[in-house]
């Protein structure tokens, strides 16, 4: 079965996002960007389900500029087998994602389409959602575990008190959570055979997708600061300054 | 201007941020009808009509709810949607579920864990893991909007119930069965509605070092969470997690033992009232947010603590 993957470009995790001065923005210049951390682990989900033998191909999508390459080309020197980018300099929301993706997905006919459940940088925690329902199609999201027993998925989901059994019918768009996978670096002898693979490249006019965002940013700012604490000496000020202080306790 | 707000409740009760969100509902303007879709949930609907600030309930009792699965939640959110300008929903494992699947078939992009309402339209959101916050206006006709419960204080008990009305199912949708839950076991109270929460991070050790941190919980009444990196560890189930991948909590006292303090585990409790942070690493980043800070052996202060109390 052919599985579908997205990979988003995203300021890396650890670097410290600065707010632009005229808080419209957060600055991306000359910041160091890598792949949305969930991405990575919806393309090493579905690099372990081929090696296990359940997935024959797997074409890795991402939306975005054009150095939305390099992002692809990592999914691919990790096993993916092609790229497509949809390139475009406009700012996508969820919604205008969703609607390229389902576009795609019409043309490649995946029965299974992975994503990241959430992405790093405006933590929205939709797409895979919102694809699933433009599709028609089931989704099981917020994903740990996923078994594929014939036509139909049976996918473990981490919920806010544990974990939930769901078994979905497919196709079916499931989101990767933190738990499903770890993971694998890329190797250089596969980041050289990476640039082999094909990498399509499409403009979302070309799809018939209308992407204008819905939501303006009216402005971006640095939360409040907490203001400086104080060091205790030991448990005794500790608990002290609890009871007496904060009156928490 | 009428909001829907949809309950998350185990049947019996509503869960802890549904009386949050009607609060944020509430700074929306408009009458406020809350939905409890569920399996045997009357008294969820009943709770719910105590609320303050609620005009009305729709009770929903169907088999085919149990689990808040989301592709039949969806179709049922929006068998009522065109009477409402905003559908508001808790930003927990369940409204993150099913909401999006509704904003995308009213074609609305929705607004995600806000934690403040400047206007009808308008709403403040953390982004990139709450180091930085958007303000946003909506040009939606039906605005779907999920929310952070803990920046919003819990509404209260109003003064007559409201109404509780039924609804009539939307039909089984056949995609997805739920097949049951794994519920992590626990005396304690929810991470989410504690008022006071005890963390642990990779300075614990191991697992059977947690003990120590429960034996401080449970003289406190608190409830136990933990890093990420603590959870990676296999310390400690996935759900105790606190942070931008785990859970959003803001209770009165936060107490962070052995947690160095990664941004990730911040964005998840830096919203805590008083922040205690005990580590033995005197440059431990967690020391920036806590309002006392204790450097120490947390396998001496801990215990020293609890005997304290």
């Amino acid at each position: 079965m052919k599985v579908l993957v997205t990979v988003k470009r995203v300021i890396d995790p650890y670097v410290k996002v600065r707010v632009k001065s005229d808080g419209s923005g957060v600055e991306t210049a000359n910041v160091k960007m890598t792949m949305n951390p969930f991405c990575e682990i919806a393309v090493e989900q579905a690099i372990r389900m081929k090696e296990a033998g359940i997935v024959s191909e797997i074409v890795a999508v991402s939306i975005g500029a054009q150095q939305c390459q390099e992002t692809l080309r990592t999914a691919l020197a990790m096993g993916a087998d092609r790229g497509i980018l949809v390139e475009t300099g406009a700012e996508m929301q969820p919604l205008a994602v969703a609607k390229v993706l389902k576009a795609i997905v019409a043309k490649e006919q995946p029965k299974l389409v992975i994503v990241g459940k959430q992405a790093i940088d405006d933590d929205s925690n939709q797409t895979g959602q919102m694809l699933a329902a433009l599709l028609g199609w089931p989704q099981a999201a917020f994903a740990s575990g996923i078994a594929i027993n014939g036509e139909s998925a049976d996918v473990t989901r981490e919920i806010d008190g544990g974990l939930e059994k769901l078994t979905v019918k497919l196709p079916a768009v499931v989101t990767a959570d933190l738990r499903l996978n770890e993971p694998r670096y890329v190797t250089l002898p596969n980041i050289m055979k990476a640039k082999k693979k094909p990498l399509e490249v499409v403009k979302p006019d070309a799809l018939g997708v209308d992407v204008a965002p819905r939501l303006k940013t009216l402005k971006v700012q640095e939360p409040p600061q907490r203001g400086a604490g104080v060091k205790v000496a030991d448990v005794k000020e500790l608990v002290a300054k609890l009871k007496n202080e904060a009156r928490v306790i | 201007m009428a909001i829907l707000v949809i309950a998350e409740h185990d049947g019996k009760q509503l869960k802890p941020g549904v009386t949050n969100t009607v609060a944020a509902a509430a700074k929306m303007g408009g009458d406020i009808t809350v939905l409890v879709a569920g399996h045997q949930c009357s008294s969820a609907a009943q709770a719910a009509a105590k609320v303050a600030g609620v005009k009305k309930v729709l009770l929903c009792d169907a088999p085919h709810y149990t689990g808040g699965v989301a592709e039949n939640v969806a179709a049922l959110v929006l068998s009522v949607a065109e009477q409402y300008t905003h559908i508001v929903a808790p930003a927990t494992g369940f409204g993150k579920n099913f909401m999006p699947r509704v904003a995308a078939l009213l074609d609305a992009q929705q607004i995600s864990d806000i934690s403040a309402v400047e206007a009808p339209d308008t709403f403040v959101r953390p982004i990139y893991a709450g180091n930085v916050l958007a303000t946003v206006q909506s040009s939606d006709r039906i605005k779907v909007i999920t929310v952070r419960a803990t920046a919003f204080d819990a509404a209260g008990e109003g003064g007559s119930a409201a109404p509780v009305e039924n609804l009539a199912p939307a039909p089984d949708a056949g995609l997805a069965q739920f097949k049951g839950q794994e519920l992590s076991k626990s005396e304690r109270p929810e991470l989410t509605a504690a008022r006071i929460i005890v963390s642990g991070g990779r300075g614990m050790g191991s697992a059977e070092n947690f003990k120590i941190l429960e034996a401080l919980a449970d003289k406190l009444g608190a409830a136990v969470g933990a890093s990420r990196a603590a959870v990676d560890s296999g310390f400690v189930p996935n759900d105790y997690q606190v942070g931008q991948t785990g859970k959003i909590v803001a209770p009165e006292l936060y107490i962070a033992v052995g947690i160095s303090g990664a941004i990730q585990h911040l964005a998840g409790m830096k919203d805590s009232k008083v922040i205690v942070a005990i580590n033995k690493d005197s440059e431990a980043p967690i020391f920036a947010v806590a309002n006392y800070w204790l450097v120490e052996d947390l396998f001496k202060a801990v215990p020293e603590f609890t005997a304290e109390l």
